[in-house]
């Protein structure tokens, strides 16, 4: 295999412009891809680090940023026993060249044409994805309802916070369903326990009527009872949720 | 192009290295992933058959295939998310057995695997045969948790592990080539970690 990205390959070069802590544990990094980078919103990047002897590494990261937006924003959680996320946030600096490819995944996206409303639901890191429809509905279609069900341990863990609440105080159809599992809740419309059926109906019920799509990243334990996802099919004349719940615990 | 300040990483003793494919790290835990929410299938629910395109060959239950020859193997995982695990042990029914229950002979060179929750995956029929495959019903000598697509699910160890699909329910014959899920959403045909077909652009 080729060290240098060839013409062909899927690979190419982009550039650091930009680093932004949002957590303890959560850095944003920008990137400036070398070739076009059409993409859609939910989609993810794998990207690839070479040591001098020709080690490689590679991972999957999901795109924060809108789709429309100029650079690519990868929110990477540090994982201390991790290989690629401690390289970014000890050693990873504006103007490095980082291997990525991309954009990838055709399923866990959102684009304008599918409308909504939309229940999103993730944990944790779960929310990058989910950041970039959120952002994309917010510069492209308002008119579509949109509930973000999010769940992180504490206030200070809360990936995009300050945008999420400004978005969730404009009242424009976007609202915010926090929910900390290690701390009491801030807002009076948030929670302070695990994601579950309950809930989940309550965020359903702030849309203004039953959500054509579904998400969910990141959620171990949320367990919705068997007779709940059913019903709610039921209610939008069966096509609901067209992209279904998803979990997932990813690998470090 | 070599990455400004990255030297070591979690690279895998020497001796390893050989059993890592192109891009896979070595992981010690059991990740799990899934494309939709988990289902519960309780074994009185449980079935699987084998079709010939929509024409049902045979069709057994838990009992009658539990009652099947079982073989074990112990196999290196290779996950697309880039993660390999090592020595992984299982135990069911091999589908060279499932076909000589069936009294059949492979009709057609490729298969879709089938899954109570709908996802279906692609796998030429030759993978499947020869020892190569197996329908799983033990890891570690106990049931599979339904996270990890118990009470059964597909063992094609040699591919990417996505074609080891998950509450798998049947394999249907197919005569063509039919991308399944993933491979609908740009994921490889074939899916050879030693290729590292990762996506549908690879060749």
């Amino acid at each position: 295999m080729s060290a240098e990205p060839s013409p062909q390959s899927p690979w190419q070069a982009a550039t650091i412009t930009r680093i932004e802590r949002r957590t303890p544990r959560v850095t944003s990094f920008w990137f400036r891809p070398s070739r076009p980078f059409a993409r859609l919103a939910g989609q993810h990047v794998d990207v690839r680090l070479t040591a001098p002897d020709g080690y490689q590494a590679r991972r999957s990261y999901s795109i924060a940023s809108a789709p429309d937006t100029g650079g690519v924003e990868l929110a990477i959680e540090r994982l201390d026993d991790g290989e690629v996320s401690p390289f970014f946030h000890d050693v990873a600096a504006v103007g490095d060249e980082i291997e990525l490819r991309g954009p990838l995944g055709g399923h866990f996206i959102w684009e304008e044409s599918d409308g909504g409303p939309i229940l999103l639901v993730g944990g944790g890191s779960g929310v990058v994805p989910l950041m970039a429809m959120v952002r994309h509905r917010t510069l492209r279609n308002k008119a579509v309802p949109v509930a973000l069900v999010f769940s992180a341990r504490v206030w200070d863990e809360v990936i995009f916070r300050d945008e999420l609440i400004g978005l969730d105080d404009r009242r424009d159809g976007f609202d915010l369903v926090l929910t900390l599992t290690r701390e009491p809740a801030r807002r009076p419309s948030d929670y302070s326990r695990r994601v579950d059926a309950r809930m989940m109906a309550q965020a359903i019920e702030r849309l203004p009527k039953a959500p054509r799509l579904a998400l969910c990243l990141r959620l171990e334990r949320l367990r919705l009872g068997r007779r709940r996802c059913p019903d709610r099919r039921r209610r939008s004349g069966g096509d609901y949720p067209h992209r279904a719940l998803w979990s997932l615990t990813e690998a470090r | 192009m070599v990455t400004r300040g990255f030297f070591s990483g979690r690279r895998p003793p020497s001796d390893t290295d050989a059993r890592i494919p192109p891009g896979q790290y070595l992981e010690q835990g059991f990740p799990v992933l899934s494309a939709g929410p988990t289902p519960r299938v309780r074994t009185e629910d449980w079935s699987f058959t084998l079709k010939q395109g929509p024409k049902p060959l045979k069709k057994w239950n838990w009992a009658e295939f539990n009652a099947l020859p079982q073989s074990k193997m112990t196999r290196d995982i290779h996950c697309v998310t880039a993660w390999t695990k090592f020595n992984t042990p299982w135990q069911g029914v091999m589908i060279d057995d499932i076909l000589a229950d069936a009294g059949i002979e492979p009709p057609t060179a490729y298969t879709l695997a089938l899954s109570f929750d709908g996802y279906s995956t692609n796998v030429p029929t030759k993978d499947l045969v020869t020892g190569k495959a197996m329908v799983a019903l033990l890891y570690e000598g106990k049931p599979i948790t339904p996270d990890h697509g118990g009470p059964a699910r597909l063992l094609v160890p040699h591919l990417y592990f996505w074609k080891s699909a998950k509450w798998v329910n049947g394999l249907q014959f197919t005569e063509r080539n039919e991308p399944g899920f993933w491979e609908l959403r740009g994921y490889h045909m074939y899916g050879d970690p030693w290729r590292e077909q990762r996506y549908s652009s690879d060749p």
